[in-house]
C-alpha cells in the first residue's frame, strides 16, 4: 500500500511517484448531490480547480487518495512495459477489483461497490494517472458489469455480477462492426431464434479484451431493421461458433488485447437475453452516457500526470542560462494547459453529477464533456511532450505513451463527430 | 487471547512533499500541503488489524492528536480495519509545540481508560524523527516495551518481539500489557478498500480535549528558528593521501 511501500522503495533507491492530493478550504458552500442524487449533510464548495481533490466530499477524497496510491504503486511503474510488451495485466486488474474498482457504480446487491458516477469518474481519472490503457479497460469492464446488473434478471445478476465484480471473469462490450461504427443502429449481426437457442451470425470489430475475456455483451439483430430490432445477448467464451480474429496492432491501448469477435452459427441460450428482445439499443445508449464520462475521465488522468511531469521538467531543464519555467512562452503554455485541464475536469464532473441526478440535459452534457475533455486533454499532453523537447520523444519518458493512449478517446464511445451530432440535435429541437 | 489494542496515528506532511520553510522562519509551510498518516503508524495500524484477523486482538482503538483534519487520519485507520477512534482536539498553532512528552501522557491516560492490553505506535514520526513517544508511554504506564519491532507473536501469556537494533535482530519476551513501536519491516500495510472506506463513516470517533484527560499540553519548548539546511558546497580536490590527512587534522578530526 501507499506511503509505507513507497518509503521502502525510496530507501532501496528505486523510483517513487508523487500523489497529487491536497486539501484546501473553500469559502461559500452549497449542498450538493452526492450518491444517486441525494443531498449530503456536509456542505461542500463545488469548486473544481487544478487541485485534483477540490470540490470533493471527504469520502471522495479518500476514494481518490486510494486510487492515486494504487495507480502510483501498482500501475505507473509498469505502464511502459505493459505497452511495449503488450501485456494484459490481469493480476493487477484483479488486485484493483479486490479494492472495489471492478464494479464501482454497480449496485451492492450482488457484489458491486454501489458508488455514484461522480465517484467513478474521480476513481478512473486517478487510475489513469498510472496507466490509461489499463484504466480504460477497467472502465469497459465496469460498464459491462453495470449493464448486467441493471438490465439483467435475478438469475443473470446472481450468476455474473459476483464473479465480474472480483474480475474473476472479465467482460467485453460488442456493438461496433466492420460495417457499422458511428451508424451503430445499422448493425448487421443477426440472431435467429431456433427453439430454445439464438443462432448468431456476423462479426464485431475492435472489441477491447476480445479473445481474452469471458463475457461478451453482444448487440445483435433479433427483429427488423433499425434500433428497435436490436437485442442484447450475453455470449460466453467457449460457446460453439464463437471465435476471434487476430490481435490488432494498435497505436496505443497496448495493455489490452483488441480483436474481432466472430459468430458463425454461434449458439446462445434464449435465457441469455439481457432485458427483453428489442431493448438492446436502449441498453447500449444508456450505457454510453456513463461510458463517455469514463473515457473522458481517463483523458483527464493522462493530462494531469503529463502536465505535472512537464511542469517539473521545465523547472529543471535549463537553456540559454535559465530554467525553461522562467521563459514567458513556457509560462504561457503552462497557463493554457492548466486552464484546459480545469475546464475539462469541470465539464466531466458536471456531466457525472447530471447523470447521477438524472438531469434532463444528461445526454447533451455527457456528449459535451466527452467532446471537450478528450480534445483538450490531448492538446495538453501534446504540449507536455513538446515542453520535454527531444526527451519527450523517447519511450524513457511517459508522455509519448500518454499521448498515444488517449488519442483513441476522440474516436471511441462515439466519435467526437457523433458527439457534435448529438449536441446540435439537442440544440435544434424546437 | 482477546486483546484490546490502542494505536496512535499522527497526521504528518506527506513524505513526497518538498518541504518549504515559512517566511517567518518559525516553522514549515503546512497550509494547502498534502498530509497523510505517518508511514510507521500505517504499519502499526496494519499490525493491529492482522492481530484481529488472527483472533489475537478483539478491538482496535486509534488515536490522533490535532485539529479537525486529524479526523482524516483516523478515518484512514478505520478504513484499514480499526473499530473506533479518539480525536484529541489540539489547535493547529499548538501542534508545533506538542511534544512526545504530551502525547505519551495522552496515550497513557487513554490506555488506562480503555484498559488496553497493547499500545502500538510507529517507531517515529517522519516530521520530527523523535522516536520517544513509545518509550515515554511505557515508562509512564510502567509497562514493558518492545520498540523497533519487526515481528510480533503471541507467546505463552505475553509477546515475543523481534527488534531491529544496530547490531542486528534481538528477540525479547515481554509480559502484557505492553507498549510496542513498529519498525519498517514489521509488515506491508494493506490498501483500504472502497467498501471499507464507506463502512468507516459509521464507526464511532470521540472528540476529546487534552484537558478532559487531565493532560496539560502547555509548551515546554519554544521554537526559536527554523532554517533550510545549508546549500551543498563544492568539495575540494586533494593531491594525495598525505594532503587529505593534513586537511582532516586541520579541521579537527
Amino acid at each position: 500500500m501507499s506511503a509505507a511501500t513507497n518509503m521502502r522503495s525510496l530507501l532501496r533507491g528505486s523510483q517513487f511517484f508523487r500523489g497529487c492530493v491536497s486539501s484546501r478550504n473553500g469559502v461559500a458552500t452549497q449542498t450538493v448531490p452526492a450518491t444517486g442524487g441525494e443531498l449530503t449533510n456536509s456542505a461542500v464548495p463545488v469548486v473544481t480547480s487544478l487541485d485534483i481533490s477540490a470540490g470533493l466530499t471527504d469520502d471522495q477524497k479518500e476514494f481518490q487518495s486510494l486510487a492515486i496510491n494504487f495507480a502510483n504503486n501498482e500501475m505507473y511503474p509498469h505502464m511502459a512495459k505493459w505497452d511495449q510488451e503488450q501485456i494484459f495485466p490481469v493480476e493487477t486488474l484483479r488486485k484493483a477489483a479486490e479494492l472495489g474498482f471492478g464494479a464501482v457504480y454497480t449496485s451492492e446487491e450482488y457484489g458491486g461497490t454501489g458508488l455514484s458516477r461522480l465517484d467513478a469518474s474521480i476513481i478512473f481519472e486517478a487510475l489513469s494517472m498510472g496507466c490509461v490503457s489499463t484504466a480504460a479497460y477497467l472502465t469497459i469492464h465496469n460498464m459491462v458489469t453495470w449493464m448486467i446488473d441493471t438490465y439483467g434478471n435475478e438469475e443473470q445478476r446472481s450468476k455474473w455480477v459476483p464473479v465480474m465484480a472480483t474480475m474473476e471473469k472479465l467482460g467485453s462490450y460488442c456493438l461496433t462492426e466492420p460495417g457499422s461504427g458511428s451508424d451503430a443502429a445499422s448493425l448487421a449481426t443477426v440472431a435467429r431464434k431456433e427453439g430454445n437457442k439464438f443462432i448468431l451470425n456476423g462479426s464485431k470489430a475492435f472489441i477491447s479484451g476480445g479473445g481474452d475475456t469471458d463475457v461478451y455483451l453482444v448487440m445483435c439483430r433479433t427483429g427488423g431493421s433499425g434500433p428497435k430490432g436490436i437485442s442484447c445477448l450475453l455470449v460466453e467464451k467457449g460457446m460453439p461458433g464463437l471465435s476471434f480474429g487476430k490481435k490488432e496492432n494498435k497505436m496505443g491501448w497496448n495493455s489490452q488485447p483488441t480483436r474481432a469477435v466472430i459468430f458463425e452459427d454461434c449458439e446462445v441460450p434464449v435465457e441469455n437475453v439481457i432485458g427483453v428482445e428489442g431493448q438492446g439499443f436502449n441498453i447500449a445508449m444508456s450505457g454510453l452516457n456513463g461510458g463517455r464520462i469514463n473515457i473522458a475521465s481517463t483523458s483527464l488522468g493522462a493530462a494531469e500526470r503529463s502536465l505535472d511531469v512537464a511542469k517539473e521538467h521545465t523547472k529543471v531543464r535549463k537553456q540559454f542560462g535559465m530554467p525553461l519555467s522562467q521563459m514567458q512562452h513556457t509560462q504561457f503554455q503552462l497557463a493554457q494547459m492548466g486552464t484546459k485541464l480545469v475546464a475539462s475536469r469541470a465539464m466531466v464532473r458536471n456531466a457525472a453529477r447530471a447523470l447521477d441526478a438524472k438531469h434532463a440535459d444528461t445526454v447533451s452534457l455527457c456528449s459535451m464533456a466527452k467532446l471537450f475533455a478528450t480534445e483538450n486533454c490531448f492538446e495538453i499532453v501534446n504540449t507536455a511532450l513538446q515542453l520535454h523537447g527531444g526527451y519527450g520523444y523517447l519511450k524513457d519518458y511517459p508522455v509519448e505513451q500518454f499521448l498515444r493512449d488517449i488519442r483513441v478517446n476522440q474516436i471511441l464511445e462515439g466519435t467526437n463527430q457523433v458527439m457534435q451530432i448529438i449536441i446540435s440535435r439537442g440544440m435544434l429541437v424546437d | 487471547m482477546s486483546l484490546k489494542v490502542l494505536v496512535g496515528c499522527k497526521r504528518v506532511i506527506d513524505y513526497a512533499v518538498k518541504i518549504r520553510v515559512r517566511p517567518d522562519k518559525l516553522g514549515v509551510v503546512t497550509d494547502g500541503v498534502k498530509h497523510s498518516m505517518n508511514p510507521f503508524d500505517e504499519i502499526a495500524v496494519e499490525e493491529a488489524v492482522r492481530m484481529k484477523e488472527k483472533k489475537l486482538a478483539k478491538e482496535i482503538v486509534v488515536v490522533s492528536c490535532g485539529p479537525q483534519q486529524a479526523q482524516e487520519t483516523i478515518r484512514t485507520a478505520l478504513a484499514m480495519g480499526a473499530d473506533r477512534g479518539y480525536h484529541i482536539d489540539v489547535a493547529a498553532d499548538k501542534m508545533a509545540t506538542l511534544q512526545p512528552i504530551h502525547v505519551s501522557k495522552i496515550m497513557a491516560k487513554l490506555a488506562e481508560k480503555e484498559k488496553a492490553d497493547i499500545v502500538m505506535l510507529g517507531k517515529l514520526a517522519i516530521d520530527d524523527d523523535s522516536n520517544q513517544t513509545a518509550q515515554m508511554t511505557a515508562a509512564l504506564l510502567d509497562w514493558p516495551q518492545g520498540v523497533f519491532a519487526s515481528k510480533v507473536d503471541a507467546k505463552d501469556k505475553g509477546l515475543e518481539v523481534v527488534r531491529e537494533i544496530d547490531g542486528g535482530l534481538e528477540t525479547i519476551n515481554i509480559d502484557l500489557p505492553a507498549v510496542l513501536s513498529a519498525d519498517l519491516r514489521l509488515n506491508e500495510p494493506r490498501y483500504a478498500t472502497l467498501p471499507n472506506i464507506m463502512k468507516a463513516k459509521k464507526k464511532k470517533v470521540e472528540k476529546v480535549k487534552p484537558e478532559d484527560l487531565g493532560v496539560d499540553i502547555t509548551p515546554r519548548i519554544e521554537v526559536v528558528n527554523v532554517e533550510d539546511p545549508p546549500v551543498r558546497e563544492a568539495g575540494q580536490s586533494v593531491g594525495d593521501v598525505e594532503e587529505l590527512v593534513g586537511k582532516l587534522k586541520d579541521k579537527g578530526f
